[in-house]
């Protein structure tokens, strides 16, 4: 059975095959969900399409020209007329970019960081405290906000402060790891973890002496960055609403700005986190992962590289968390929560430590995991319960079903469940890391 | 001028003094040998050469420059590089990788050349590819540069060990018992390699090890160590004959009976 699945892939990826392939689902794809927008199903044989381009053999151009079909075209057309499905692909892509920071620290050089979060919500409430109206609201008590505050800064402060959320992000990075860093391992990891509840208690609780964080209520609203300007607009509108059915609104826009925002980011994010890893600093961070004190003795600094291994990983998290903090145009302490922290790890193990592609597939599996599929297995269960429909042999009613069990709410238990299965079963992960193989001309044997 | 210096260094864990007022000098260009029983305190004296412990007494001057309360990464750049006795390789990188790593000190790229790869990093990664295959051909390992280096073969791994050791270009070159395990033959190799590092290369060697014939075969000076302190140094043939030494390899029998003989 397993020869013959194996055999039948080997023949599917010579010639032609893979590009017929991809195309297929690219195209039943793009059909099915035009037609259902709503459908899982649908969208999940569109999003097989990147996993074949990656796995599949075809010529790089190919490769790239049906990426950006289905990235630059196909997506924001169908997110048109589904505006989740732009969603979902914009949190599939923050949370890749996590996991990508989080890859560098614990992937590549090998420190345990549970308190990862405190980075994201570092650039996330840069720009909500600078980007809302909070600035003004200083000495005001939290929830009674006069009126007639007004935004401390422009819009278009924004783009810096996607700079700044960056710097500021591995600033921090730096100052928790010069302390932290003379302990190893487990001791790490709880250091670590003690300093993420302690930034997301300083944002609960911060809204006095005076109102920096507004506390548990949050910031809002916060300003997203302007949309290009009207002519730019009108011009994607003539195209774009022939094909959509229907007047393509402010909002949507928005939505379509953020995706390719979110896109570019993490395009960045790949191209830095690739680069460094085959580089002296990436080698260095391996180098002490494997070994510190062999590491050490080859003059690679302990500190100074641990140090750059903390600001790299968290400035891709300074990054997406100005750029959420602007998408949600609201930020509360809830939303930095331990539970991030170990979502984002979860998503490196599945994908494979240290390996760059599987940290993207782990992000958006339970990404997709998180806020596609269990849903819908929540309505799926809803739908049952409110039918006649009985499960035959055991004779038992769908309607009698508890309304406890309700999968949406067992995030926990799926990720506790994934960590488990991948520790005995693929420690490695679902793309294990490779190293690059180069062309040595050595005569082979 | 001696190559490296230490006058009365004094390493101790708690009450006990593992390395006791090792005064030791070593001249440029040679091959020296520490010998001693086990628990004499070589590697902890390695330790103390190479930053990893902080001697509570004594100065350790290497070209002249004290070596005291540096990292253990300022005395690789100074120019020392080391091996270890049992090998410390990075199991899950390339062989070439590792060797890359090794030149960890001399590679300038910064960040910013290397998220642009600007040409100065693409000329430097090419340069340090080239010198990491001549050093791979140098220690005789062939065809293994995109192995991992824990998938080779004991002999191949202490080889990776010396080759990521060569790539820093040290002055001196410090050996923790290079040869541990392996049969005659090969350690007739080794024997040959470390001239051929000291011949070619002009690295002065200083060595831990337990194999007699190696030590005897290539040392061209001996020092030997036991309960931390040195108890003889000289040529193979004056350490051969030293009570002290025998006493101490062999007990006071021996030694005695050693001394009768003569």
């Amino acid at each position: 059975m397993k020869t013959l699945f194996s055999d039948l892939y080997k023949k599917a990826n010579t010639g032609f095959w893979p590009i017929a392939i991809a195309f297929a689902f690219l195209i039943i794809g793009t059909i099915t969900l035009f037609q259902n927008p709503r459908s899982l199903g649908a969208f999940l044989i569109l999003m097989t399409t990147p996993l074949v381009l990656y796995f599949m053999n075809m010529p790089m151009k190919i490769k790239v020209f049906i990426g950006l079909l289905l990235i630059i075209i196909v997506l924001p057309v169908i997110g048109i007329k589904n505006i989740f499905i732009l969603e979902v692909i914009f949190q599939m892509a923050v949370f890749s970019a996590l996991a990508l920071g989080l890859n560098i620290v614990i992937g590549m050089a090998g420190l345990l960081d549970l308190g990862y979060v405190a980075f994201y919500a570092v650039g996330a409430y840069a720009w909500a405290i600078f980007g809302s109206k909070q600035m003004s609201l200083l000495y005001s008590i939290p929830g009674a906000a006069p009126a007639n505050a007004e935004f401390f800064l422009d819009a278009r402060w924004f783009w810096l402060f996607l700079f700044l959320g960056v710097g500021l992000a591995a600033l921090m990075g730096i100052l928790l790891g010069l302390p932290v860093l003379r302990v190893k391992g487990d001791y790490l990891a709880i250091v670590t973890l003690g300093f993420g509840e302690v930034i997301r208690v300083l944002a609960l609780n911060l809204d006095k002496p005076i109102n920096l964080t507004n506390g548990p209520q949050g910031i809002t609203p916060i300003q997203r960055p302007p949309l290009p300007p009207e002519g730019v607009l009108m011009f994607f509108r003539s195209f774009l609403e022939p094909l959509v059915g229907h007047e393509v609104s402010e909002a949507e826009f928005y939505n379509v700005m953020f995706y390719f925002l979110a896109l570019i980011i993490i395009a960045i994010v790949i191209v830095v986190a690739t680069r460094l890893e085959d580089s002296r600093i990436g080698r260095a961070w391996t180098a002490i992962r494997e070994d510190e004190t062999a590491a050490i003795a080859m003059g690679i600094p302990l500190v100074k590289m641990k140090l750059a291994a903390f600001a790299a990983g968290a400035s891709f998290a300074g990054a997406m968390g100005a750029l959420y903090a602007a998408n949600r145009t609201f930020v509360s302490p809830e939303t930095f929560s331990f539970q991030v922290s170990i979502g984002v790890l979860t998503m490196v193990i599945l994908g494979g430590l240290g390996s760059i592609p599987g940290v993207i597939f782990g992000a958006s599996a339970v990404t997709l995991l998180n806020i596609q599929i269990l849903q819908n297995f929540s309505l799926y269960l809803s739908d049952l319960r409110q039918s006649d429909a009985v499960i035959p042999i055991i004779n038992f009613a769908w309607k009698d079903l508890s309304t406890q069990l309700d999968p949406a709410k067992y995030q926990k238990l799926v990720f506790g469940i994934i960590l488990i299965l991948m520790m005995i079963f693929r420690p490695a992960g679902l793309i294990p890391a490779v190293r690059r193989q180069r062309e040595l001309g050595e005569e082979k044997e | 001028m001696a190559l490296l210096q230490t006058n009365n260094v004094v390493k101790r864990f708690g009450g006990l003094t593992a390395v006791n007022k090792m005064t030791f000098s070593l001249e440029e260009g040679r091959i020296v040998s520490i010998i001693g029983p086990n628990g004499a305190g070589k590697t902890t004296f390695f330790n103390t050469l190479t930053g990893i412990y902080t001697p509570e007494e004594g100065q350790i001057k290497f070209k002249d420059h004290s070596l005291i309360g540096l990292r253990p990464d300022q005395v690789a750049a100074t120019g020392i590089a080391r091996t270890f006795q049992n090998i410390r390789l990075f199991g899950s990188m390339t062989v070439l990788e590792n060797i890359l790593v090794g030149m960890h000190i001399q590679l300038k790229q910064s960040a910013i050349d290397t998220v642009f790869r600007s040409k100065k990093f693409n000329a430097e990664e090419q340069e340090a590819e080239q010198r990491a295959k001549d050093l791979m051909s140098f220690v005789g390992l062939k065809n293994v540069g995109n192995e991992l280096a824990r998938n080779l073969p004991y002999g191949g791994q202490r080889r990776i060990e010396i080759a990521r050791a060569l790539a820093a270009n040290p002055t001196l070159l410090l050996l923790d018992e290079p040869t541990a395990g392996m049969n005659p033959n090969e350690s007739e190799d080794a024997i040959k390699l470390f001239r051929r590092i000291r011949d070619e290369k002009g690295i002065t060697i200083l060595m831990i090890e337990h194999d007699m014939r190696v030590v005897m075969g290539i040392s061209e000076h001996i020092s030997v160590m036991d309960y931390g302190e040195k108890i003889a140094e000289g040529s193979p043939a004056e350490i051969r004959s030293n009570t002290r030494v025998i006493e101490a390899y062999l007990g006071r029998g021996a030694a005695v009976a050693h001394e009768q003989k003569v």
